[in-house]
């Protein structure tokens, strides 16, 4: 009997399948993962974590009978008061004196759940998209400094000694010197030893030459030494400030009673999607919720999405608020700044003009990118032909747009077609021009 | 026991932990209780300590340290892992390998109790049966398999570097559908050679000599209709029609396949082979490794080589695994082969050397014979489930286990109990038991039954719907779309009635080109 050990064995040696199961089950993988989005909260949704697939869709056929029909026999356990020619009635679902016998392949109809790590999941979230305009990463003071290999210097730390170079260069500077190898004087010792007793004259004279040289060979090695200051080498490091890239999104969401609940849910995976990419891209992202009615306020995650409001619609309010968030905690010097917004685009007549001078002057100069996503509700179906008014908000924002602002702006009426206009907004390749839908 | 046992000194082990002086100071004391007290016949064992992703991995490719590369293996690997993580499932103890030096993995995580456990469960429980059971020794090569797996594995990867992983992946798609109709169930004559050719040969001339007798040619024949049927014959002959193992039809007359392609089915074929006796010994395999884990922990405790405590922790988890839910707990998923097995062979045990009345009216051979691992070592080399449950199921464990029959026809409105545990039923409830551990009961019948290779090469196959039971449409259209893939023509299947030979519905696939090019006509 032997025992092996094989618990050092190289791990991930399904790998390999797994990719393949991941290629084979891709589109589905990417539908269960975007469906997902929507079950997690923001700062926790590019966790990776449990997807879930229809069954069929990795089905693995075999020919097997069928669940039901024809005459079956079923042999249980544990009889406590059935006797011969009893009848049992039916039992339905196949619970109870039927026995539920599984499938014949073990496995259920079930749908079929396994976890992605986080970055596979991050990657088919994100396939093909590109920030636009990531210019601007700043570069900010001490603490971002970044040491790194630079080369070998001559003086240093003993910690930081490069023992293989010290040794490479002592070993050509004992070459060049003709330094003698220690194999060399082992060699001449063993002559002498294997002489010393001789009584032939000729040998006498060979083990005195010998002898002569030992010395000469010794005080050689006792001038150079083996390691000498010159040759020691030491690993250099050297400080780059490295560049913070670090970005804060601001979500702007109106809150008043015109707000359905499935168009902030509409709005929340808007978010969730911008917030994932975002972190893809920057090593500390700031999420600031502003919500809206009448008036602005900066609330937490949880109120933003959850507790109602109500009041009147004044967008203006919610830019003024951003614009004094801006100024109290995120330089635009030191940070990246992303805004979306969210509403079903209704705004006080009065205050649109407004709206536009505040956006075109304070907020969109400082932002790297500007959303207006504009939620619909999913009932709202149209008879062709039927040309539907565009809102305020809409009206106000295009004119923004066809004078040559960098911003963005899109309708959503349904869960689906959130995805497909992320996508469509940061699709590599295209240019940071403003879009109409 | 009368036998007066000497005490050991120490036990081999105290507390959980472990090393790998324990495993061997355990495997030794164990292999000296199954190879002297329970003479036990095993091949030379390997014992290999994996951790838990290792444990996932070996789950996903059936079992088999090394196996090509599939997507379906990861996907069951995503599956365990995700169940495991979830907390719904446990891991097994050990994975046992059906090869020549026997390998048995065991988990890192297991106490040293359990290590004991698994080393007599599977070094010499399952060892036992691998090289003993004559399923076994006829259909599987332990001494091949490994190589072979390698073999497998290179040729797949070598294909894939050079048609492609898609064409590989679509080939093994296919292949894997028709598993389970890739075995020969039957041992089938060994092709002749040519020298026994030649002598059948000459005995038919011989007897043709014989029998000749030229009035014969002047009674008038019907001519033509005669050689319409016998050509028909003749072309079944040739393809060894009908055939029941698919794939091995495949391989052999599939008219479009590449060699590398045939090669693969191949591959597949012969790994189902391998597995096909596994099939046909769960509840003996299990039960005869789950009798000698008992025996030889008993034995161990009673030298005093193992703690009451680590004693108590096997007994635990020893019940657990020999527990029978009954129908209507609901945790009942059908009879535990451990369970069954286990009191089967106790069972034994009993009768060889302490029978009632009953047992020698029903089980004269063995009744009383007072060597139970002589009888046991017997069953375990020369029978599978179906006759061993036939032949050594007990009225005592039929009442034990209070097993009764009940029979659903779809046609009646209610199911109807058919046989209890009492004299009238104990017959009936062996039989019907034994059925369902019977492959060819429990899987369908499906053959190829004819081919016109020289006209519109359309495959035509039988399902013999036994009891009137269907295949399952959706899956079975599936695997006939693959089926049809492979062989590059139309594919015709008929679930056919036994009795009345009556189509009772008709799958029929045409061949969508991913595997061979379609014929361009």
């Amino acid at each position: 009997m032997h025992i092996v050990d094989r618990r050092l064995n190289p791990s991930g040696k399904n790998l390999a399948n797994r990719q393949r199961f991941m290629r084979r089950a891709k589109s589905m993988i990417r539908k269960a993962v975007h469906e997902s989005s929507g079950s997690r909260s923001i700062r926790d949704a590019d966790q990776g974590g449990e997807v879930v697939l229809p069954a069929q869709g990795v089905h693995e056929p075999s020919l097997h009978r069928a669940a039901s029909g024809g005459i079956r026999d079923h042999l249980l356990p544990g009889n406590k008061e059935y006797v011969t020619g009893d009848t049992i009635p039916r039992p339905q679902g196949g619970q109870g004196g039927g026995g539920s016998e599984g499938s014949p392949d073990g496995e259920g109809q079930d749908d079929f759940r396994f976890a992605l790590s986080q970055d596979e999941f991050v990657d088919l979230f994100l396939e093909d998209l590109e920030l636009p305009d990531l210019a601007k990463r700043k570069v900010v003071d001490a603490e971002a400094l970044s040491w790194s290999r630079a080369g070998y210097s001559v003086s240093g730390s003993p910690a930081n000694l490069a023992l293989n170079r010290t040794v490479r260069n002592s070993l050509s500077r004992r070459i060049a010197l003709k330094r003698p190898k220690t194999a060399e004087i082992e060699a001449l010792r063993a002559q002498i030893a294997a002489l010393a007793d001789t009584e032939d004259e000729a040998d006498r004279v060979r083990l005195r030459e010998l002898e002569e040289e030992l010395t000469r060979k010794l005080r050689r090695t006792g001038v150079i030494p083996y390691i000498d200051p010159i040759d020691v080498r030491y690993k250099r490091f050297e400080s780059h400030p490295k560049p913070v890239a670090q970005a804060v999104m601001f979500c702007l969401m109106d809150v008043s009673g015109s707000m359905t609940e499935h168009m902030k849910d509409l709005a929340k995976r808007f978010y969730i999607l911008l917030y994932i990419f975002l972190k893809r891209r920057y090593k500390n992202v700031d999420v600031v919720f502003i919500r809206h009615t009448h008036q602005a306020s900066e609330v937490d995650e949880d109120t933003f999405f959850h507790s109602p409001e109500t009041g009147g619609t004044v967008v203006s309010t919610a830019l003024e608020e951003m614009q004094r968030v801006v100024e109290e905690r995120y330089s635009p010097d030191n940070w990246n700044i992303y805004a979306a917004q969210a509403s079903d685009g209704d705004n006080t007549a009065s205050d649109n003009d407004k709206t536009a001078a505040l956006l075109v002057n304070e907020i969109l100069p400082v932002c790297q990118y500007y959303a207006y996503l504009e939620v619909g509700r999913d009932s709202e179906h149209f008879p062709p032909g039927f040309i539907r008014r565009d809102s305020d908000l809409w009206q106000t924002y295009s004119t923004i747009i066809a004078n040559g602002a960098p911003m963005a702006m899109r309708k959503v009426g349904h869960r689906r077609d959130i995805y497909p206009v992320f996508r469509e907004l940061f699709a590599r390749k295209t240019g940071a021009e403003a879009t109409t839908a | 026991m009368t036998l007066v046992t000497p005490r050991a000194e120490r036990p081999l082990f105290e507390g959980a932990d472990w090393e790998f002086s324990t495993i061997q100071r355990c495997h030794d004391a164990i292999e000296q209780v199954a190879i002297d007290e329970l003479g036990l016949d095993v091949y030379p064992n390997q014992i290999e300590v994996i951790g838990t992703e290792q444990m996932l991995d070996a789950y996903s490719s059936i079992g088999m340290p090394l196996f090509y590369k599939h997507w379906s293996f990861g996907k069951h690997f995503a599956r365990n892992e995700a169940m495991y993580r979830a907390g719904m499932q446990g891991l097994a103890y050990e994975i046992v390998i059906n090869s020549n030096p026997c390998i048995s993995y065991i988990m890192e995580e297991n106490t040293a109790t359990m290590q004991a456990l698994v080393i007599a469960h599977a070094a010499f429980g399952h060892n036992h049966f691998f090289k003993n059971n004559y399923l076994f020794q006829q259909w599987t090569d332990a001494n091949g398999i490994l190589d072979y797996l390698e073999f497998a594995r290179g040729y797949v990867m070598h294909c894939e570097e050079r048609y492609g992983e898609a064409a590989v992946e679509r080939l093994l798609d296919a292949a894997h559908a028709l598993m389970n109709q890739a075995v020969h169930r039957y041992p089938r004559a060994r092709t002749t050679d040519l020298r026994t050719e030649e002598k059948r040969q000459r005995e038919r001339r011989e007897h043709d000599e014989r029998v000749f007798n030229d009035l014969w040619r002047t009674v008038p024949g019907k001519g033509n209709a005669r050689t319409d049927p016998t050509a028909e014959e003749r072309r079944r002959a040739l393809l060894q029609l009908p055939q029941e193992n698919i794939l091995y039809f495949l391989e052999k007359t599939a008219p479009r396949l590449a060699p590398w392609q045939r090669e693969i089915l191949r591959i597949v074929r012969i790994i189902a082979q391998y597995f096909y006796p596994q099939s046909q010994t769960k509840v003996m395999n299990e039960g005869c490794a789950t009798y000698v884990h008992y025996r030889i922990m008993n034995r161990l405790h009673e030298r005093g080589l193992i703690t009451d405590g680590s004693m108590v922790e096997f007994l635990r988890s020893h019940t657990n695994v020999v527990f029978q839910p009954t129908f209507d707990d609901p945790r009942y998923s059908g009879l535990n082969p451990y369970a069954l097995g286990f009191a089967m062979m106790q069972d034994i045990e009993r009768i060889c050397t302490n029978p009632t009345e009953e047992d020698i009216h029903w089980f004269p051979a063995i009744a009383g014979n007072q060597d139970p691992m002589a009888t046991l070592r017997d069953c375990w080399a020369n029978y599978r489930d179906e006759s061993f449950i036939l032949q050594y199921l007990s009225p005592h464990l039929i009442r034990h286990f209070g097993l009764f029959h009940v029979v659903d026809d779809s046609n009646e409105p209610n199911l109807r109990v058919e046989a209890i545990h009492d004299e009238r039923g104990y017959r009936k409830i062996k039989r019907a038991l034994a059925r369902q551990y019977d492959v060819s009961w429990n899987s369908p019948d499906i053959q190829v039954v004819d081919v016109n290779l020289a006209g519109d090469r359309k495959l035509i196959l039988h399902h013999r719907a036994l009891n009137r039971v269907l295949l399952d449409e959706r899956d079975a259209k599936q695997v006939l779309q693959h089926l049809a893939d492979l062989w590059g023509y139309d594919v015709l299947m008929k679930e056919i009635e036994p009795t009345t030979d009556a189509v009772l519905k008709e799958h029929a696939a045409t061949p969508r080109g991913g595997i061979v090019p379609l014929e361009t006509s």
